[in-house]
Parts: structure tokens; C-alpha cells; sequence
């Protein structure tokens, strides 16, 4: 195996030039574009999910120390979900809308045809590595593109293990996985794609999104932010404390870009949670986490010093109410609660993708809605509340890309809820048909006939004419039966 | 000097924001208030548009009307009585798994947008937009073209007195007033122009990831073969090139293909119908609009000065310094790397492209960059079936040209180099807006399986939740509960 990475080729300038060549040669073929290649895709990558559940499970625990039970619930359960909505529902997506005219082009017919935009780029992340390189993925196929996949580089195993499934299993003339780090990204960026797809952080999407600018190449962004949770009292503290853990430590010990990344509570409310999070902590990972198989463990170094380094202000250590042990042998920080934090440390003011869980307190809980507009708009906003109109002040004034009420991060599984972010947290959304329709150019098509064609089109321009157009505009219906019989 | 602009534009961007945040542009009424308002702009100034135009563009008041003041006219009417039913949520289904819940998405002003307007339909091209911006309840700077100098002004002097003022402001200049609105952060920019300046602007744009709209162009293709009203079908051509601002449109009919046998009698009838609309001397003709300036004037005689191109030409030609005017011209087959063939046009020249077989007109148009339009004369079903499912463009019309700008429920925009993003209609209200997800959960039923510390039978469960098979879970928990399946 150390000789085949000695002889393995250079993925350079030339190499992707030539990949998008081929790609591009294949989809001008039409292949990609018949509802019998995308079932059979589809339906491989289903097969190769399914038989390699197993290897895919171990090389996620190779990257990231996942457990069984997370990797099949987040990523392979998900994925195989994903494969059967896009079976299921590829007929109806792939079926022209029909759409109605108005009288100002009557008479007509008109319809929206979806078609593929012809060869895109998937650039995946190494958090679920496996779930976001080929959702995405299903997308592109389900709308007939031909795709290169270029999973992330911090999640090796995954990503040698997804080059070795989709090279067996997929098409290889219309679906290729390219790996590599900045040097064959960068590769691949300088390509002219008709879509880019990208999913990670703001510094790299703006890079993304500047080499698309060169080709006026339009992409997706699915980036993340600092999600909030609001958390009232007068609320069943046992179930939101298990799911606020479940979104936090449950979704790759934090390392998730829903998950809550901070909370806001009352003054009053604050000790009850904490006291409501540590029993519900104990219960889910046992009186020493940093053993607990059920937990993933920080990605790499690089991101265990950032997390330490969030720690290492002594006004932010102080906070500590729960947890801060730390092995980094292991890369492993054990959920970490903080109470009150300095609101601007660098722990309040960057996206904490890990195990540390602040919570900030304010008097009054409206507050709270004010806190988090200040903020970047984050990809996802959480509340746990019995008050019905918290919850609408929430739901209306809260900007994210998605909202949960009484729940966390479980909106990822609902495909029939667009999945994106807004300001920094994103451009455009998938899941489920919003998949199809972003790897879709929507292309408006009008049938007319000759028949009652209206003269007052043409010039010389009269002022006759120029009344029975304003009428045929305006709609005026006896101006319209007079235009319709016009004489040329 | 520039650095009063920059601090001009900065103030004014920090002021929108400000107002933004007030929530005014959010209700209902305040939406509808300006969409009534720039109806009584529109009635009121008629005059006042009708004679900009001219200074900028030699338009005829009922061109005028025709592409501009009643479009958006319509377009503002349509949004009034919409703007309701736009805003309301929509509910999305949830699936069953995941009872008791209940989703829906609701849209959301992205708030502060930018939108430069072209100069070819300086009115249509600002205000249209304008209208999606507000009734998306966003807050606007609109840049309007500065070659269109007379209507920039207009749109400058009469805006403020009717739209709220502290929602929509209009910034003037050129290229250095660009350079400092490029420096702001914008939350969303709609761009109408070339795909030159839509990669700057998009460049730009990345340094924020504020997502684009492009509106762009491109050689926009019509396929003549043997319609079943032949003259109808020429008469609509002369009227799609020559009719709408001498060609200077984005969805104008670049050049024709027709089939070599019948290429003289569409000839012959193209120019009898344009002598018809224009009279013998087009030259004098009060119907055609000038070219917009002296550079896209020399642009286009520098397109003819090529011998070969000056040898194909079969009609007109003749230039008029002084008056920027330039005669309706048809070329029969001028050499195909020329660059009248190469470029988008934007003005008075038709060539006439003649093929063996029309079928090949696909290929011919496959091999060039996506169009905003493709144009069809014909009565083959099968050859429109063709033409739909093997090109690619922003839309398609059959036996006609240009309508499909008025259809309100057609998507209106391109792809590939002809731009992406679309608006018209609600498209216009949804490019301005944020659909925003929202799930909103219980805290009463809760289940268990859905925690660690895993185990077999929570895997299992979760498998069978995958599936959506129910009857399995309910038959898994009773199992499970009597205690006849075994798990640790």
C-alpha cells in the first residue's frame, strides 16, 4: 500500500482540467440526464451504503472516534433515508411544472423544465464526513449532473474509503471523488464549474465563492454560526436537557455546525439548568466522560488547541461549572458547562464546534432575542419555552436559517425542510426535493400559436394602438376581444 | 473626492440598516403602501418617464410604455394584490416519525439590498426589482446606470418624494461611486448588466458571501423553420429585433438560424415587414431607438468593418455618426469566428446563420455559451420536444419572441454564462427573501431510544424508525417491554 501512494499521480492543474474535460464529455453525452442512470446511481450508492455499512462505521471511527450507534443514526441512517426520499420522489421532481398564463400572452402554455446544470463540484467537510460528501452527492445525481466529490482531507479514512466505494460502485465516467488538501482544491477551484457546492467555514467559502465568481458560477454555502438555545422556566427541564445535550455532545461532541453552540437563560433559571444538565450528562455518559465510548473525540490537535485556548482566558476558566478535564493524548475534552462568560471573550464571539457549552444570563428572557440579532445570523436558532408568545416573538424575530421549537438539530433529518443558512451562515439549502432543485436550472418555457396576434405590437405606432395596448396590459376585457381580432 | 463618497454611501448603507432594524419594513402595510405609491409614480410621471427615455435612448412613448411603464405597472399591481398570500407561512408536512410535530417556512427580508439597473430599460430595469425588494420587505439602494444618465436622474429626483425615503435610496455616479459601494456589506445584490461586470460584482460579493442575482445576456438564438404562419413568425422577428431598443435587450433575438432553401424568402419578407414598421428610409424612422453612446456605437460599426462581415451584409448598414444611429441590417452568413458571431450583439445587426438541416440548429447552439432565451418558429412537436430537452438557456418561447418577459408565473433569469437567480412574479418576492425553517416540537412525548448510553435495542429501534416502519417500532417496544427480545 506504501508503494501505490508513491506512484500515486500529482493531482494538479492538468489533472483537474482534465477530469472536468472527461466529466464534461460524459454529460454532453446525455447520459446523466435519463431517469434510468440516475435510478441506477442512486440505487448503487444505497448498495454501497448498505453493504459496507460496517467499514463505513469503522473508518469514521478511525477519524473521528464516532461511536456505532451515531454513525449509523447521523450519517449512514440518514444517507440511506436520502438515497430511498430521492428514489421515491425522483419521477415527480423530474416531471415539468405546468404553469398558468394570463391573458396578456393569451393564448399560451407555459411550463418550468428542471435540467441538470452539467458538472458540479461537491467539496465536503470532515465533521460527518461520510453523510456531507454524499447527500449533496444524491442531489447532483437525482437532478442529472455529473460530479466530482472532493471529501475533506482532516477526515482521511472516510475519504480514502469513499474514493475506493464510489470508484467500484458509481459511474466513473460521470462521478469521480478527487482527494486531497489545499494544493488540489485549489486545482479544482480553477476549473469552470456550473455549480459549486460547499460545505464548512466562512474563511474558505469566500474563497470558494471568489474562484466561482471568475466563471459566474453560482454555488451553495452551508457554513454555521453560533446557534443559540433560549431556555424559559416553567418548562420540562429533564426532556430539554436531554436534548439540549443531544444536539450538543450527542452530534459529534459538539462538533456539529447545529449544534447549540451557547445558551441564554434567566438569572433565576440558570442554576436549575446547570443542576438539570450535570444529572442528565451523568446519565448519558457516566461519571467520567472522557472514558465514554458514546462520545467522539476532538477531530486533531489543531482544533484541541483552539478548544483550549477558548479556556485558557482566566475570566473564562473561572466559569466553569461542569467538567474541563482534558487528555490530549487522546483529544479528548470532557462536556464542559460555563456560567456567565465575559460576553466578549473570544468563547462568545467565534463558533465553538466542540465540547464547551456557555450559558449567559440575562434578566428578562426577551433580552435574549436581542443578543442573538447582534450576532452573525447562525444556520440554526433554538428555543425551549411553554410561553406561546416568547415563541412567536422568537419565530418572528429570531433570523437563522432554521428555527426549532422544544427540540435541537433535529430539523437535519425532516427532508421536507430546506436545509441552508443566511447571512454568514449561508447561501441556498438541500434535503429532499430542495436537493433536486439546487443542482436544477429552472428553465422557463412558453408555447404560443399564431392565432390573434395583436397589431398594436407592430409599429408605425398609432394612437389607437398604443390605447389597445394599455387596455391588453391593464387587462381591460373589451379591449382585449378587439385586439385579439386585430388585423394585421 | 472619494473619500466623501465612501463616507457618503457608508453613512447611507448605516442608515438603511438602522431602519431596517426597526422592523417598519415588515408589516403588511407599509409593503403595500409603496407598491401603491409607485403606482401613482408610475400614472402620475408618464410624461416624465416617456421623455427621459427618449433623451437617453431616442425610445418611442409607446415603446416606452410597452417594455417599461406598463410593465412595471403590471408588475406593481400584481405584487399589491400578492404581497398577502406571498408573506403568509407555508406549511410543510412532517413526517409521521417525528410526531408531534409541526413545520412550516416562513419567509423573511434579507434586509439591506443593493440593485444595479442596466441602461438598456433604465426604468423597467430599476423599478422591477425595486418592487421585489420591497414587497420581500427589505431596504434598498438602487445604483442606477449612469449611461442612462437622464433616467438616473429621474429615478434620483422623483423616487423620494413618493417611496418612503428612509427605506429606498438612490445613489448615483459611475465607476468610482461603484468602487465605495462595493466596499459596504450588502445583504443581498441584484445585478442586471454584463457578465464582465457580473464577475466583479460577484468578486465583490464573496468578500461577504452576500448572495447575487445575476440578470444577464447573451446571443440569444432563433430557430426559423417553416412555421406554420410564415409571415406572422418574420413579422414577430423584425418586431423582437428591431422593435425593443434596436436590439439593445438582453433577450433580443441575436441572429437567426434558418434552413439554407428558404434563407432568401425570409429574407425577402424581413425586410418588406421592415419596411413596413420603419418605413423606406429607417434611417429618418421615429420608431427606432438610437445606439445608447458613441462607445457601444463604434462597437457596433466595428463589428461590420471586418470585409467579410461588410461583404455578407443584404440590408442596410449605413451608419449615422452624429444621431448614434445605426440602420437595421441583416448579414447572410458572415464568417462564424468573426466577432459579430462570437460577441452578444446588443443592437441592430441580424445575421442570418443558414444550416443544411434544421436539426442542426441544436448543435450549433450547443456549441456556444447558455443564452438568456432560445427562440423556436416552428409546427414540428417533436422537433420542440428536441429543442426543450437537448439546449440549455433561461427560457425557451415558441412562435413568439420576448412575451415570456411578461409572463408573471414564468421564472425570468439564465444560466451558465447568461447569469443565475431569477425574478417576475413571486420569483421576484422569493429572490428577496430568506425561507426560513421552522420546527416546532413537544417536550411531552418522549422517546427514550433517542439517548445514550446506546445499546442493541436502541440501535435497533432507531433502525426500524429509519425505515419508517411503524409497526415494526410499536412491535419492537412491546416485545421489548414484555421482556421476550433480550438486549443489553
Amino acid at each position: 500500500m506504501a508503494s501505490s501512494k508513491l506512484n500515486k499521480k500529482v493531482f494538479d492543474l492538468k489533472e483537474a482540467s482534465t477530469t472536468v474535460k472527461d466529466l464534461r464529455i460524459t454529460f454532453d453525452s446525455g447520459k446523466t440526464r435519463s431517469y434510468e442512470w440516475k435510478v441506477s446511481q442512486l440505487k448503487a450508492l444505497l448498495e454501497l451504503t448498505e453493504k459496507h455499512e460496517k467499514e463505513i462505521v469503522e473508518a469514521l471511527y478511525s477519524d473521528l472516534s464516532k461511536s456505532e450507534a451515531e454513525s449509523f443514526i447521523q450519517e449512514v441512517g440518514m444517507l440511506k433515508n436520502s438515497c430511498k426520499t430521492a428514489l421515491k420522489e425522483l419521477k415527480h421532481w423530474m416531471a415539468p411544472e405546468k404553469v398558468k398564463t394570463s391573458i396578456t400572452t393569451f393564448p399560451s402554455s407555459a411550463e418550468i423544465v428542471s435540467e441538470p446544470f452539467g458538472v458540479v463540484l461537491v467539496i465536503s467537510a470532515w465533521n460527518y464526513p461520510f453523510l456531507l460528501s454524499l447527500d449533496p452527492v444524491i442531489g447532483a445525481i437525482a437532478a442529472g449532473n455529473a460530479v466530482v466529490l472532493k471529501p475533506s482531507e482532516i477526515a482521511p479514512a472516510t475519504s480514502s474509503l469513499l474514493a475506493k466505494l464510489l470508484g467500484e460502485y458509481m459511474d466513473n465516467s460521470s462521478i469521480r471523488v478527487v482527494e486531497g488538501a489545499v494544493d488540489e482544491t485549489s486545482a479544482l477551484l480553477q476549473q469552470k464549474w456550473d455549480k459549486i457546492f460547499y460545505t464548512g467555514n466562512g474563511r474558505v467559502a469566500r474563497i470558494v465563492m471568489a474562484a466561482a465568481a471568475k466563471h459566474l458560477t453560482p454555488v451553495v454555502l452551508e457554513l454555521g454560526g453560533k446557534s443559540p438555545v433560549v431556555v424559559d422556566s416553567n418548562i420540562n427541564l429533564q426532556v430539554a436537557a436531554r436534548r439540549i445535550i443531544a444536539g450538543k455532545w450527542g452530534c459529534n461532541n459538539g462538533q456539529a455546525c447545529i449544534s447549540p453552540d451557547y445558551i441564554i437563560t434567566t438569572k433565576d433559571y440558570a442554576p436549575k439548568l446547570v443542576d438539570a444538565l450535570k444529572t442528565e450528562l451523568e446519565q448519558f455518559y457516566g461519571k467520567n466522560p472522557l472514558e465514554s465510548k458514546d462520545l467522539s473525540r476532538i477531530v486533531n490537535s489543531n482544533h484541541f488547541d483552539r478548544l483550549i485556548r477558548l479556556l485558557d482566558d482566566d475570566k473564562v476558566s473561572g466559569k466553569i461549572v461542569h467538567g474541563g478535564e482534558k487528555d490530549k493524548s487522546k483529544l479528548r475534552i470532557s462536556p464542559t458547562v460555563l456560567l456567565d462568560v465575559p460576553r466578549d471573550s473570544l468563547i462568545m464571539s467565534e463558533e465553538i464546534f466542540g465540547p464547551l457549552l456557555p450559558i449567559i444570563t440575562v434578566d428578562k428572557l426577551d433580552e435574549s432575542f436581542d443578543v442573538i440579532n447582534s450576532a452573525p445570523k447562525p444556520l440554526a436558532a433554538y428555543i425551549f419555552t411553554n410561553n406561546n408568545k416568547l415563541k412567536e416573538q422568537f419565530v418572528k424575530t429570531v433570523s437563522a436559517g432554521g428555527l426549532v421549537i422544544d427540540d435541537t438539530t433535529i430539523h437535519l433529518a425532516v427532508h421536507t425542510l430546506p436545509f441552508g443558512g443566511v447571512g454568514e451562515s449561508g447561501v441556498g439549502a438541500y434535503h429532499g426535493k430542495f436537493s433536486f432543485d439546487a443542482f436544477s436550472h429552472k428553465k422557463a418555457v412558453l408555447y404560443r400559436s399564431f392565432f390573434g396576434d395583436a397589431s398594436i405590437r407592430y409599429p408605425p405606432y398609432t394612437s389607437t394602438k398604443t390605447r389597445l395596448m394599455k387596455a391588453l396590459m391593464g387587462g381591460g376585457f373589451l379591449a382585449i376581444i378587439r385586439a385579439l381580432f386585430g388585423r394585421s | 473626492m472619494n473619500n466623501n463618497i465612501g463616507v457618503e454611501v457608508e453613512e447611507t448603507v448605516r442608515d438603511l440598516r438602522q431602519y431596517f432594524k426597526t422592523g417598519k419594513t415588515r408589516s403588511v402595510t407599509w409593503r403595500k403602501n409603496q407598491l401603491k405609491a409607485l403606482l401613482n409614480l408610475i400614472h402620475e410621471n408618464e410624461d416624465a418617464i416617456s421623455k427621459a427615455l427618449y433623451q437617453d435612448l431616442g425610445k418611442h412613448p409607446v415603446e416606452a410604455y410597452r417594455d417599461e411603464i406598463g410593465g412595471v405597472e403590471k408588475s406593481a399591481q400584481n405584487s399589491l394584490d400578492c404581497v398577502e398570500k406571498w408573506m403568509a407561512p407555508k406549511k410543510s408536512n412532517i413526517p409521521l416519525v417525528f410526531f408531534p410535530a409541526k413545520g412550516e417556512l416562513l419567509p423573511e427580508p434579507l434586509g439591506v439590498v443593493l440593485i444595479f439597473s442596466s441602461w438598456n430599460f433604465p426604468i423597467m430595469m430599476a423599478l422591477d426589482p425595486i418592487i421585489g425588494a420591497i414587497s420581500a420587505g427589505n431596504v434598498v439602494v438602487i445604483k442606477p446606470s449612469e449611461q442612462a444618465p437622464a433616467c438616473s436622474s429621474f429615478l434620483a429626483n422623483i423616487l423620494p418624494h413618493y417611496l418612503d425615503p428612509n427605506a429606498i435610496k438612490v445613489v448615483e455616479g459611475g465607476g468610482d461611486v461603484c468602487e465605495q459601494v462595493f466596499l459596504q456589506k450588502w445583504d443581498k445584490i441584484f445585478f442586471t448588466g454584463s457578465p464582465r461586470v457580473a464577475s466583479i460584482v460577484m468578486s465583490s460579493a464573496a468578500r461577504n458571501l452576500t448572495p447575487v442575482t445575476l440578470e444577464l445576456g447573451g446571443k440569444c438564438p432563433a430557430i426559423f423553420d417553416y412555421p406554420s404562419d410564415f409571415k406572422m413568425a418574420v413579422k414577430r422577428i423584425v418586431g423582437a429585433k428591431w422593435g425593443v431598443c434596436s436590439g439593445q435587450a438582453c433577450i433580443a433575438i441575436d441572429y437567426l438560424l434558418v434552413e439554407e432553401k428558404y434563407s432568401s424568402e425570409l429574407i425577402e419578407l424581413l425586410k418588406k415587414f421592415m419596411r413596413k414598421f420603419y418605413g423606406d428610409n429607417m434611417m429618418e424612422s421615429k420608431a427606432l431607438s438610437r445606439i445608447i453612446n458613441k462607445h457601444h456605437f463604434e462597437r457596433l460599426r466595428n463589428l461590420l468593418k471586418d470585409p467579410l462581415v461588410a461583404a455578407s451584409i443584404v440590408h442596410g448598414g449605413s451608419v449615422d455618426e452624429t444621431n448614434l444611429f445605426i440602420e437595421p441590417t441583416i448579414l447572410l452568413d458572415p464568417p462564424l469566428d468573426a466577432e459579430i458571431m462570437t460577441e452578444e450583439i446588443f443592437g441592430p445587426l441580424l445575421p442570418v446563420i443558414t444550416v443544411n438541416k434544421i436539426q442542426e440548429s441544436i448543435e450549433f447552439i450547443n456549441s456556444r455559451p447558455k443564452p438568456l432565451a432560445i427562440y423556436a418558429f416552428t409546427k414540428d412537436a417533436t422537433f420542440k420536444k428536441k429543442i426543450v430537452s437537448e439546449t440549455s438557456s433561461g427560457s425557451v418561447t415558441f412562435n413568439d419572441t420576448l412575451v415570456q418577459f411578461l409572463c408573471d408565473t414564468l421564472p425570468f433569469g439564465g444560466v451558465g454564462q447568461s447569469g443565475f437567480g431569477r425574478y417576475h412574479g413571486k420569483y421576484s418576492f422569493d429572490t428577496f427573501s430568506h425561507e426560513k425553517a421552522v420546527l416546532h416540537r413537544h417536550l411531552c412525548l418522549e422517546i427514550e431510544p433517542r439517548y445514550p448510553p446506546w445499546s442493541k435495542f436502541k440501535l435497533e429501534f432507531l433502525r426500524l424508525a429509519y425505515r419508517l416502519n411503524y409497526f415494526g417500532l410499536v412491535l419492537h417496544m412491546v416485545l421489548h417491554m414484555l421482556g421476550l427480545k433480550r438486549h443489553n
